[in-house]
């Protein structure tokens, strides 16, 4: 369980201070969707970021199972990412020079998990996301939805505690968006996860069960309708 | 995963890895070649000092000339008789003369080999022998008025004759022939023969002398001397009146030797009437690097003498050979420092350019949880392979380079010089005698050869360089955060 209890997050350039997080409170339950949406420049990334551990706020805690990811050392944080987070990127975030399943391995290399198991382990979370045919296709070969189910692959081949996804469909076209979205949301039931995603894309907040709309830094939550969760189900 | 993905980030950017292995590799190649070039020119230089000192010496001890007390001037002077214009005799004279110095006598050796740091000492004497062969005949007077009447004047073409009453006689006919042939001859210490004059030679032909043969009238000569004579190993050769025995033909390691004709010490000591006498003292040290000590000690315990050490020597080589010599240590030092101070900076440039153009990829391996120094070693790994692959180019390039200056073999000229007789080069082939300059030329072909330890030394810049920019790089890729990840994209 996620509970962030006044973050702030102040970055500072030259002499001008910008807080992108103004005492941002959230508690997010285990195998709860969030969705989190807003205006450019509105604080979308810097919360996920607190919330990933990719980041610390200036101020206030960030609790993951009541560990406080402010204030533990590099290295167990490192390891905590390692370990229970998921993070889907908007660009996917491909290594350019591995395979599809090359790709997917590096999300194991730091639990320590051998060579062989990797390798096993990587094939087959390309083949629940469809691509089990494109194991040795470098991302260039492959296209943008191929890129992200890769993507997705290496997020969920730790079988982390929570997913995190920045703008999944951002970079790609609406048939695609539609498809990556039935596959996360199927995920997400199958597996249990936390998933908490950051979208401009209003048809994806409506269908989310919890969204949060972040303005200037402050944090507004609406409670929706389970009716339309499973809109992009396959 | 480690090898993998270094192989593939290596394949992907192959120019900017071939740039940064070149720079290397100019920098190691021009690294060896100096080294090489250098070791070369210190194996002439060494060579040239072996034809003055001998294989194993570490110094030599001599005593300055001094200026001759008396009214001689120390020059050779030979006395002939004319001889009646029927005579065939002909006359021949050998003047004997001590070289190299000052003599010492025989008693400074031991003392000189009872000092601290001392393993061997022993003494030689060096000869100049100068023989004077040919036929002094007397010339006639003549008179001038055609008288049969003859007086035989005294002396050459200007010698006097008689006086007449008449018109003064003139003298005709008679005058001198005489061929002069100079050598040298050393005289060796028999007992040990490790040290000294005949060490930098080896026997071809017969053999060398034995411990027994002290006062034996025998005698090595030089091949060349020996080739000059038509001297063979059995023949006898004549010096001041005294014939000696060939036992053996001596071939110099190095390319000239000074020396013709070595006889046992005692034999030298009785032609050149220098009883217990030696001209130059061997030294060889027991630790090579405490060379200078030992030196200091002889000095300040044998009071007058001159100890040169193989250093003192080589800064008395001058010519083509000593110029190559202080260009390799000079330029070639720092050229090669240079360059390979370029190349690291480019090196750690090119690295670090590369991991800014790779902010987004090592900070999705940071935020997928790759701890700092598992992405620092790839980097720092990355730049290793760059390094060792200039290394390899390097090493390549370098051994090339060396070849081909061992295969064209300039020659250079060295030029062993000292201005004082008594001292610099005062062993076979060293000064003459009083303060006269001496110089002797030497050509020696130039070599370079490429040792374990210059190879040995371009693989630790190759690793050095490839640690250099791995570690700026990986620096870099430490410090970034995994949020950078996220913000490159937003």
């Amino acid at each position: 369980m996620y509970r962030l209890t006044g973050v702030t997050k102040r970055y500072t350039r030259g002499k001008e201070t910008v807080e992108a997080l103004r005492g941002v409170d959230l508690t997010i339950e285990d195998g709860d969707q969030l969705v989190i949406q807003g205006p450019t420049g509105g604080g979308k990334s810097t919360l996920l970021q607190m919330i990933g551990g990719l980041d610390r706020p200036s101020e206030g805690s960030v609790e993951l199972d009541g560990v406080d990811l402010a204030t533990i050392s590099e290295a167990k944080l490192t390891r905590l990412r390692a370990e229970k987070i998921g993070i889907i990127f908007q660009s996917f975030n491909l290594i350019p020079t591995l395979t599809a399943q090359e790709n997917v391995e590096t999300a194991l290399v730091p639990l320590g998990v051998k060579p062989a198991e990797r390798r096993e382990r990587a094939a087959e979370a390309l083949s629940s996301v469809g691509l089990g045919d494109r194991l040795t296709h470098a991302p260039t070969e492959l296209s943008g939805g191929q890129q992200q189910r890769v993507a997705i692959a290496r997020a969920l081949v730790k079988k982390p505690k929570v997913l995190l996804a920045d703008e999944p469909t951002g970079n790609l076209d609406e048939g695609t968006r539609d498809d990556i979205m039935a596959l996360l949301e199927g995920l997400w039931h199958e597996y249990g996860l936390t998933f908490i995603m950051v979208t401009h894309d209003s048809s994806i907040a409506r269908r989310a069960p919890r969204l949060a709309t972040i303005k200037a830094g402050q944090i507004t939550l609406t409670e929706q309708q389970q009716a339309s969760q499973q809109a992009f189900a396959r | 995963m480690f090898g993998i993905y270094l192989k593939r980030e290596l394949s992907r950017r192959k120019k900017a890895a071939l740039v940064i292995a070149l720079g290397l590799a100019l920098g190691i190649a021009l690294v060896i070649t100096v080294s090489s070039v250098s070791a070369g020119m210190q194996k002439a230089q060494d060579k040239v000092l072996q034809s003055l000192y001998g294989l194993g010496t570490d110094m030599t001890v001599t005593k300055a000339r001094t200026a001759p007390t008396d009214n001689s001037s120390g020059r050779p002077s030979f006395e002939f008789d004319a001889k009646s214009n029927d005579s065939d005799d002909q006359q021949s004279s050998d003047r004997v003369q001590t070289q190299g110095g000052q003599a010492l006598k025989s008693s400074v050796v031991t003392k000189v080999a009872a000092q601290k740091g001392v393993a061997t000492a022993v003494g030689a004497l060096t000869l100049n022998v100068t023989k004077v062969d040919g036929s002094f005949t007397q010339g006639k007077a003549e008179s001038t008025t055609g008288s049969s009447d003859q007086s035989q004047g005294q002396g050459g073409p200007g010698g006097g004759g008689n006086s007449g009453s008449t018109a003064a006689p003139q003298v005709q006919g008679g005058g001198a022939s005489f061929d002069v042939n100079s050598y040298s001859v050393a005289g060796v210490d028999v007992s040990d023969q490790t040290l000294g004059p005949l060490a930098g030679s080896k026997i071809s032909s017969g053999k060398t002398f034995t411990a027994s043969q002290t006062n034996a009238k025998v005698a090595v000569v030089s091949k060349s001397y020996a080739k000059e004579n038509s001297y063979k190993v059995g023949k006898t050769l004549k010096i001041s009146g005294t014939k000696y025995k060939i036992i053996g033909i001596a071939t110099p390691e190095s390319s000239e030797s000074t020396t013709d004709v070595y006889l046992p010490l005692k034999q030298a000591q009785t032609l050149a009437d220098a009883k217990n006498q030696v001209t130059t003292i061997y030294v060889k040290a027991t630790d090579s690097k405490q060379i200078d000590s030992v030196k200091s000690a002889i000095q300040k315990n044998v009071s007058g003498t001159t100890v040169t050490t193989s250093a003192d020597l080589a800064d008395t080589v001058s010519g083509s050979l000593s110029t190559a010599s202080n260009l390799a240590t000079s330029v070639g030092k720092w050229l090669s420092i240079a360059v390979l101070a370029a190349a690291f900076l480019v090196a750690a440039l090119l690295t670090s350019s590369a991991v800014s153009r790779r902010v987004r990829e090592f900070g999705t391996l940071k935020a997928l949880g790759w701890p700092s120094r598992r992405v620092t070693r790839q980097v720092v790994g990355e730049s290793m392979v760059n390094g060792l692959l200039g290394g390899a180019l390097g090493i390549g390039l370098g051994l090339a380079a060396a070849y081909t200056v061992t295969a064209i073999a300039p020659t250079l000229k060295a030029q062993l010089g000292s201005t004082s007789g008594g001292g610099m080069g005062g062993g076979p082939g060293g000064g003459g005698p009083g303060q006269q300059a001496t110089q002797n030329t030497m050509e020696i072909a130039l070599s370079a050869p490429v040792s374990l330890t210059t190879i040995a030394l371009a693989v630790g810049l190759a690793v050095a360089g490839g640690l250099i920019a791995g570690a700026m790089g990986g620096w870099r890729a430490s410090r970034m955060r995994p949020a950078d990840a996220l913000r490159s994209v937003s």
